[in-house]
């Protein structure tokens, strides 16, 4: 597998690390010179200076050949749009995966048509909220891909699943139950696993079944 | 008719203003709020600060409404960007962009966006006026 990460910050170094630990093939690209010049030290020739949105630099890279998967994850999001629409679009590159700095510009990619994002920001929010008491709903994974998300729902005490069987349960189509915490012990939620006020469920959904979900579990 | 000028750099506010001369409504959008000086003091057009790529911001100048939008700020991706939301999501029935990427400039003309590339406006009259096909503009 031949790989391509574009931007040489922590992210992108890790990730070409990681990568070629694993016996891939990776060229990095990094347009700023101090950066370079230390990659360089590491990644000898397998790190390029230059701006990955400017098509010679890419080609330089390998683009062409093609790459098997671009990884686009400078600190700008507008660069990485860009990164990944050349890569799909002008040099046939199958596998996407950008970086989104603000998740503001979230819908900007899935208009542009770069499917496969990451945002450490939101992945941040997404564990806060889990470790704040109180929630009701809490967003813990987006699948993209799989258009599946992962979620956790506390059993609320007046809620009509309180003290029933899971296979006794009406769950929302596209929607299974994955686990149940209770006094800090995880268990995978099966048949006849019964759920308690203040136990922590998680659950693999479709996006959009959420509201379904949260009547089930939380009080009505 | 209604015009949005995204980028008030030299090109962006000089287009704003003969927009406006012809009697276009015309609301300019930049990050920085220095930028309101270009246009000068007789401006009475719209003008928001903020990104581009904000939606919020595109909004607030009223893309919903507009018959053109001019994307011209000193970052060719952010253009692409924002040219592309205004031309796809806002379906603004005319969008020019400036790009100073020759590349990038072929690359979006070919998949639909009206792209202004004065580098290779620069080096077809450089060229020509050496040759003696033309006078230098």
């Amino acid at each position: 597998m031949f790989a391509i990460v574009a931007g040489g910050g922590k992210v992108g170094s890790t990730v070409a690390r990681t990568l070629l630990k694993r016996g891939r093939e990776v060229t990095l690209i990094e347009q700023r010179l101090d950066r370079y010049e230390r990659l360089e030290q590491e990644f000898e020739h397998q790190v390029q200076l230059g701006d990955a949105t400017e098509l010679p630099v890419l080609e330089r890279g390998g683009i062409a050949r093609p790459a098997d998967i671009v990884i686009a994850v400078t600190g700008d999001d507008e660069d990485n749009l860009v990164i990944g629409q050349l890569a799909k679009e002008k040099y046939g590159v199958e596998r996407v995966i950008a970086r989104v700095n603000d998740p503001r510009n979230q819908p900007h990619f899935d208009l542009l048509g770069i499917r496969q994002t990451v945002s450490a920001t939101q992945m941040v929010l997404g564990l806060i909220e889990h470790e704040v008491p109180e929630h009701e709903l809490v967003h813990l994974l987006e699948l993209r891909k799989e258009n599946l998300e992962i979620v956790e729902v506390e059993v609320d005490a007046g809620s009509p699943c309180a003290g029933r069987r899971v296979e006794e349960l009406s769950l929302p189509e596209s929607t299974r139950l994955i686990s149940v915490m209770r006094n800090g012990k995880a268990e995978i939620a099966v048949g006849n696993t019964k759920l308690e006020p203040g136990d922590q469920v998680l659950a693999i959904l479709e996006p959009g079944r959420e509201d379904e979900l949260k009547r089930l579990l939380l009080r009505t | 008719m209604n015009a949005i000028v995204v980028g008030c750099g030299r090109v962006g506010s000089s287009v704003a203003r003969r927009l406006a001369r012809e009697g276009w409504q015309v609301t300019a959008v930049d990050e920085t709020e220095a930028a309101l000086t270009r246009l000068g003091e007789d401006w009475s057009g719209g003008f928001v600060v903020g990104h581009g790529m904000d939606l919020k911001v595109l909004r607030a100048a009223g893309i919903e409404e507009a018959d053109a939008v001019i994307v011209a700020t000193d970052g060719d991706n952010t253009n692409i960007v924002v040219a592309q939301v205004a031309q796809r999501q806002f379906e603004v029935p005319r969008v020019v962009v400036r790009l100073l990427d020759p590349n990038r400039a072929d690359f979006y003309e070919a998949r639909g966006l009206n792209v202004v590339c004065p580098t290779k406006t620069a080096i077809e009259t450089l060229t020509d006026a050496v040759l003696g096909e033309r006078t230098p503009v």
